[in-house]
């Protein structure tokens, strides 16, 4: 579109510099405490991750595969629309899983966000949770801990839904065959994360 | 969806238009900190927006309030014409010279149109008058421009 009018073409000049005043904008808030969430995307082994943490701690990491976006909104609209983007106040976790990543790491120190999560799905999450790294549980030994002995199905779908993968590591959960059972960001992701604790075939030792 | 993005996807789309209109305000070196003023009185009251509201028109008029809010300060009976050393290395510096020596309202209607592409009925509520004034104020200072370059 050409427009002929100088006072026009001037005025809706593109201003690149705004970028930068938006990235100041958005390390300030997340220093000042000012918004309720703050997001980063991380690469990873696995790929790109996507965290988010609140004040209480980390509340979600997804694999991200085309979907960061969508994951945003539906977090903004359950939890508060005021989430900001910033790479520092994430920078905890990703160190963390840096060193996880590397092998250096076999717990994750900095807190999680439990409030979201709540009945059944909480308790197998937290049992999941309690999984000593480089360790496997079976679906309903899982589901046992979390007082329901005979919901193993039921367990699967609650660590279908982890809002928090590896830190809250479902990857540690395996059918008691030996088989490796599912997962939400690719099985082929469940065998890498075994293979880095050194879990990756049954009756292995890493 | 029917809900308010995320503040960052917001923060994005608009900071572009929200600087250019504050730059054409206020000057390079007051914008930076009427552009964080205006973010962050957006993000504060971000919750409160209902879904169906025009956000880009809610950003002009925060961004309206923090340039007059500016201009207060600074201890000026008006938005006078601010430091013409920031002019002097853009392109179009004797457009954006004119722009700064208008009166306020005209200044922000000429900006409002063309760096926000903002409908009348928009400029008139970000700025706070009637559709018609605003209009008219748009006009003359289009009309003042064109006589000064």
């Amino acid at each position: 579109m050409s427009n002929p009018d100088p006072i026009a073409a001037a005025l809706g000049a593109p201003a690149p510099e705004a970028a930068a005043a938006a990235k100041r904008f958005a390390d300030r808030a997340a220093a000042d405490k000012r918004a309720d969430l703050y997001y980063a995307a991380v690469e990873s082994p696995l790929g790109e991750l996507l965290l988010v943490a609140g004040p209480r701690g980390l509340a979600l990491l997804h694999f991200v595969d085309d979907d960061a976006d969508a994951t945003l909104d539906t977090i903004a609209q359950r939890r508060s629309p005021r989430i900001v983007e910033s790479a520092r106040a994430l920078e905890r976790w990703r160190r963390e899983l840096d060193e996880y990543f590397n092998g250096k790491r076999r717990e994750f120190e900095a807190p999680v966000d439990w409030q979201e999560l709540k009945g059944f799905r909480r308790r197998v999450l937290q049992a999941t949770a309690a999984i000593p790294y480089g360790e496997a549980r079976s679906y309903s030994t899982v589901a046992a801990c979390a007082g329901s002995p005979k919901g193993a199905r039921a367990a699967g779908n609650a660590l279908g839904s982890n809002p928090i993968a590896i830190v809250i590591p479902c990857h540690r959960v395996r059918h008691a065959s030996g088989g490796l059972g599912g997962y939400t960001g690719g099985l082929e992701r469940k065998e890498m994360l075994l293979a880095i604790e050194g879990a990756g075939q049954p009756g292995q030792r890493g | 969806m029917n809900s308010i993005p995320p503040f960052q996807r917001t923060l994005e789309e608009h900071s572009e238009e929200i600087w250019r209109y504050l730059r054409g305000m206020v000057g390079a070196q007051a914008a930076e900190d009427c552009f964080q003023e205006t973010f962050l009185a957006a993000l504060r009251a971000y919750p409160r927006l209902r879904p169906d509201s025009n956000v880009r028109a809610w950003l002009f008029t925060i961004a309206h309030r923090k340039a007059l809010d500016h201009a207060r300060r600074v201890r000026e009976a008006s938005l006078g014409e601010h430091d013409a050393a920031d002019e002097s290395e853009r392109p179009n510096r004797e457009i954006w010279s004119a722009v700064a020596t208008l009166p306020p309202r005209q200044r922000a209607a000429v900006l409002l149109r063309y760096g926000g592409d903002l409908a009348h009925r928009e400029i008139a509520a970000t700025i706070g008058c009637s559709e018609e004034a605003a209009r008219r104020s748009l006009h003359e200072g289009l009309k003042r421009l064109r006589e000064t370059i």
